[in-house]
């Protein structure tokens, strides 16, 4: 069989150099091109998702270096599904920037597109701690970039924050890596997991104490408490294509504190094993009531779905943090649909934004904006679906994760709070959709419509993404199914470090 | 040799720590460089310090000098640098827009006191 897996690193690397080259052709070969590479994107991972269905591991050793000496890939149920929600969401964002134009409000909007992606991937599909740092650095210079795309005083203030505080998670990620690599000699994740199993119990607090400084790393990734305040600001002030690309940007942080955290530190780790569990949970916790309380106090509609992601990250994290087959299941699916319908949200915010004219998505009374009717109807059908009332997806994967938090010894705490905070969410959106469409102003002389009319093919990748949002509900049994296999495999960690450390090198 | 590398790498950082929790962009990019040379120092001194010991390729030597550190802090100083420089520019760029180099872009007379947030007009 041929060797895909390496394949969703090598396409976005290439095809960013050559839209680079293509843009003396002007913008509209670099759309199209991008749109066929992201298309392409999807095409592939949907083959890698239907590849990884056996349960097998894929590796690849990268220079045909065998591990742990050298660099893999692997790519395994939950790096195939990651890879495919990513360019399911790209290609939602992209359609969205090429038809508004957004992509024309400053250059190399297609290059760096591309190199996000190669970012995205990479640190899905690596095997190698130094290696998921390098990926970190490559996805978070893109991010630079597209986030400061367009202009605006707040933005360039917002993206200013931004980048001090990820240059310090670099920073304390290096200092983590540092660590682990003194003491255990190695940067494989399967071959450091190998390691810390037999490791002498005098060297197991710097172990402990870079375990959790990696914490802190994937905790301002994924914005966790304390960690978030630059998450709001930094999503309401950029251009909407980036904040719903962005939506998965926080998912990286989720999926490496599964990834690492649930290699190194899992059963097998003796002492340490699921030490960092119980940082994960309580965390996840303050973050959810915070991001409760923020929806509530947002001023617009960016600013408060922002809070929204928060509010979905922090749920992710208590379903992380409750550790069992069901729970990483159901953490799983609510991953899925978070991911898609918060990108679905933010463009919704922009379509929303540019129908009211310069009252943009402030909460305040104004004209009626064009097709507000149309809008309205999809605004409460994407506010159900991510607030998690019934009978979408959000309500199916809060259920599951509720279900999953019985069986563990704080769910009063764990149930209450996911109950009010849903509870709060309920108010706040209900209040936003009637401040935003019915308590509407009528047009006099003075009040003169300022909104743009409904860009219809734009709605398409909103209507797109929050289709998910169904699909996800009519298929829930096999998505599922999927899902148990993925937490099965994920909290198998030996199998996955026995296929890594025994990957042999392809000989002449 | 092992006290004085620990205390460089303390000095740096904590420097590095004081200068990053300043209020204007300047003192918090000299910060930031101070943290990643800490820390390049710090991953140099993870593969062990040893001296006059080949690479390992020397077949009759006792020891030899680990070298993934080096490949390690050579990435992470390539990387700092680059972000460092992205960094300064978008430190300038927003002195421009904001009309100030505060983080917070905020307005500071000269008693340090804070008078209103500018660009929010925009």
């Amino acid at each position: 069989m041929m060797q895909l897996t390496a394949v969703p690193l090598l396409i976005p690397l290439v095809m960013s150099f050559v839209l680079l080259l293509a843009r003396m052709q002007g913008i509209q070969l670099q759309r199209i091109l991008n749109l066929i590479v992201v298309t392409l994107l999807i095409v592939v991972s949907s083959v890698l998702v239907n590849n990884s269905l056996s349960g097998e591991y894929q590796v690849y050793l990268l220079g045909n270096w065998q591990a742990p000496f050298g660099i893999v890939l692997v790519l395994d149920q939950l790096s195939a599904l990651m890879l495919l929600i990513t360019s399911i969401l790209a290609l939602g964002a992209l359609w969205y920037a090429i038809k508004t134009k957004a992509d024309e409000n400053g250059s190399h909007f297609h290059v760096l597109f591309q190199l996000q992606l190669l970012g995205l991937n990479g640190a899905f599909m690596t095997g190698d701690l130094f290696n998921l740092f390098v990926f970190f650095e490559v996805l978070l210079l893109a991010s630079y970039g597209l986030i400061l795309h367009g202009s605006g005083a707040q933005r360039t203030k917002a993206s200013l924050h931004y980048v001090i505080i990820n240059l310090i998670g670099s920073t304390l990620f290096l200092f983590a890596v540092g660590a682990l690599y003194g003491i255990l000699g190695t940067l494989n994740m399967a071959d450091l997991a190998s390691k810390i199993a037999i490791l002498p119990a005098e060297n197991q607090a710097v172990v402990a104490a870079a375990g959790l400084l990696l914490l802190v790393v994937f905790g301002i990734k994924a914005a966790m408490f304390p960690l978030y305040l630059w998450l709001p600001a930094a999503y309401a002030n950029t251009s909407a294509p980036v904040a719903a690309l962005f939506a998965i940007m926080t998912k990286v942080g989720i999926y490496s504190i599964i990834r690492v955290h649930g290699t190194l530190f899992s059963e097998g780790a003796g002492e340490l094993a699921y030490y960092y569990l119980p940082w994960i949970l309580a965390l996840g916790l303050i973050t959810l009531i915070l991001a409760s309380l923020g929806v509530m106090a947002a001023r617009g509609l960016r600013e408060q779905v922002a809070y929204l992601v928060l509010a979905s990250i922090a749920t992710l994290l208590i379903g992380i943090g409750l550790n069992s087959p069901a729970a990483l299941s159901a953490t799983f699916y609510y991953l899925i649909h978070s991911t898609l319908i918060a990108g679905a949200m933010f463009l919704l915010a922009d379509v929303i934004a540019r129908g009211r004219g310069t009252f943009e998505d402030k909460f305040i009374s104004a004209p009626s904006m064009p097709s507000a009717i149309l809008v309205g109807s999809i605004f409460i059908f994407a506010a159900i679906a991510m607030i998690g009332m019934p009978p979408f997806s959000g309500f199916l994967g809060k259920l599951l994760i509720l279900s999953a938090a019985l069986e563990h010894a704080w769910y009063t705490v764990i149930v209450t709070v996911i109950m009010i905070s849903s509870l709060l969410l309920i108010i706040s959106m209900a209040r936003s959709g009637s401040l935003l469409f019915y308590k509407t102003q009528t047009v006099t002389s003075e009040t003169i419509q300022t909104g743009e009319p409904l860009n219809k093919s734009a709605l398409m990748s909103v209507v797109g993404l929050l289709s998910a949002a169904v699909i996800l509900v009519i298929f829930a049994n096999p998505i599922t199914d999927y899902t148990q296999q993925i937490a099965q495999q994920q909290f198998n960690s030996s199998n996955y470090i026995q296929a890594v450390l025994s990957a042999t090198a392809i000989t002449e | 040799m092992e006290w004085l590398i620990a205390i460089v790498i303390g000095t740096l950082t904590s420097a590095g720590v004081y200068l990053t929790l300043r209020a204007r962009t300047f003192p918090v990019v000299v910060g930031l460089t101070l943290l990643s040379y800490a820390v390049n120092v710090f991953l140099f001194a993870m593969g062990r310090l040893t001296i006059g010991q080949p690479g390992v390729i020397d077949a009759n030597a006792l020891g030899y000098a680990d070298p993934l550190p080096q490949a390690l802090v050579l990435t992470a100083i390539v990387i700092a640098f680059a972000i460092t420089a992205f960094l300064i520019v978008l430190a300038l760029k927003s002195r421009g827009e904001l009309g100030n180099d505060h983080v917070d872009g905020l307005t500071v007379d000269l008693d340090e006191e804070v008078i209103h947030l500018k660009g929010t007009k925009s």
